[in-house]
């Protein structure tokens, strides 16, 4: 478990810089503006306790709040995120239970889980995102386009994201 | 005791959760303007709408005596008009000095944040208070609009840019003159609609869209931009797409603008209200 610290750590910086320095800054047509960030949150190790989860999801979302002058907007979207991903892992579990010693990682178990595991999750940290930001109900539909579509490239960009770990570490 | 413990050490998932929640959103609402101005407006509006409701309900119980009262009144008031008709003759003088005439005053300022991809967008000013900015001046870009300045702190000023829904410009159509009120679609940076066009307006593609000068805060002629598109909207309306003249992806250097009759203004379009 502890191995992994530095792992994360960096993956942290990393995502956060990504997505301050870098899909902060784009913006297709008004539409679209992937959050690749909460990656950190989806790939958390199983056996995290339940409360660093939602510690570590704060402090992701404040970080990125602080950045983009926005606080409280990411922080309360990853917590809740951070909330119902024990639930998402029950739900979606496979027949026979999370093996120890794996990840929740597309390498583990497969395309078809870990896209079921992201777009949930994802779906449901955008959802509360844009609406939060919005903060009314009028512009109800162009806020839900708006949803489907910076979820659709922020998944997308989580599944490019997994081809990117290096093969040898398969087993830690 | 025990089992209170073990109670609550068995959801202390939903509790923390619930703790920091409640603090984001806390957050959220008191270091953002936008949406603590959104809550402030919800509390009040709930609250507004039961009042409403009940004087309404009241004002019908009243009716007859209304009725009354206010034919008394028309009666008062065609004497008065009457009366003042054959007396009164009082003639307006105006003087043209140029020191009091002074309408606006303009200051130089440099943009040091801004951004176009959100739904409500602000820009920050490298001038403030002490330089004589105030709240509700408006910023504007080589004759283009920008936006008002919301809030000014001593070196700095908060500017609501016209890329925000919240905001409303009153405008017209350069050639003759038939105004509306103008605000962002919230999609493209450089588009923006102007509404309460009437049907009977001679618009064309291109035509020039300017403020009307009809608020306070801008003057009369500020370019905001150029008709793009136009239809007819249900009812007796044009909508139409204006292509800002302001590219927001390059501001840099802005005018600020202070109306220096603005509190007379205002002042005298509350007593008239008041009166009213």
């Amino acid at each position: 478990m502890i191995k992994l610290l530095p792992r994360y750590i960096l993956s942290f910086v990393l995502l956060v810089f990504l997505q301050v320095f870098i899909l902060n800054n784009i913006q297709f047509s008004g539409y679209i503006n992937p959050y690749i960030y909460i990656l950190f949150i989806l790939i958390l190790p199983f056996e995290t306790p339940k409360w660093l989860l939602l510690v570590l999801a704060f402090i992701l979302g404040i970080t990125i709040d602080l950045f983009s002058g926005t606080l409280g907007m990411h922080s309360s979207a990853t917590v809740i995120m951070a909330f119902v991903r024990p639930y998402v892992l029950k739900v979606i579990s496979p027949r026979d239970g999370y093996e120890s010693e794996t990840l929740p990682q597309l390498r583990y178990y497969g395309v078809n889980w870990f896209l079921k595991y992201s777009v949930i999750l994802v779906f449901i940290h955008h959802l509360f995102l844009f609406y939060i930001e919005v903060f009314r109900f009028s512009h109800f539909f162009t806020t839900f386009v708006r949803v489907i579509l910076s979820s659709i490239f922020t998944i997308l960009l989580v599944l490019i994201s997994q081809y990117f770990y290096r093969k040898d570490t398969r087993r830690y | 005791m025990r089992s209170l413990l073990n109670f609550l050490l068995r959801i202390h998932f939903l509790l923390l959760f619930i703790l920091i929640e409640v603090f984001s959103i806390t957050l959220l609402v008191n270091n953002n303007n936008f949406h603590r101005a959104r809550f402030v407006n919800f509390t009040r509006q709930l609250a507004g709408n039961l009042y409403d409701k009940t004087s309404s309900f009241k004002q019908y119980l009243s009716l007859a005596e209304e009725n009354k009262r206010l034919a008394e009144e028309n009666n008062r008031l065609l004497n008065i008009i009457e009366s003042t008709y054959k007396s009164d003759e009082i003639f307006f003088r105006s003087v043209n000095d140029t020191i009091y005439n002074q309408r606006y005053r303009y200051t130089r300022a440099r943009i040091i944040n801004n951004s176009i991809n959100k739904k409500h967008n602000f820009l920050t000013l490298n001038k403030g208070s002490l330089q004589g900015l105030r709240p509700e001046m408006a910023v504007v870009s080589e004759g283009s609009i920008v936006g008002v300045i919301k809030g000014v702190s001593k070196n700095y000023a908060t500017v609501i840019s016209l890329l925000n829904l919240d905001l409303r410009i009153s405008s017209k159509v350069k050639k003759n003159g038939y105004f509306g009120s103008l605000n962002w679609t919230g999609e493209d940076y450089q588009t923006a609609t102007l509404h309460e066009i009437p049907l009977h307006a001679d618009i064309q593609l291109g035509d020039t869209i300017i403020t009307s000068g009809f608020s306070s805060i801008f003057p009369e002629g500020i370019m905001i931009g150029f008709i793009q598109d136009f239809e007819e909207k249900s009812g007796s309306f044009y909508e139409i797409e204006v292509k800002l003249s302001t590219d927001f992806k390059k501001l840099n250097n802005v005018n600020v603008i202070g109306n220096l009759l603005q509190t007379e203004q205002i002042e005298l379009e509350k007593e008239a209200v008041k009166n009213d």
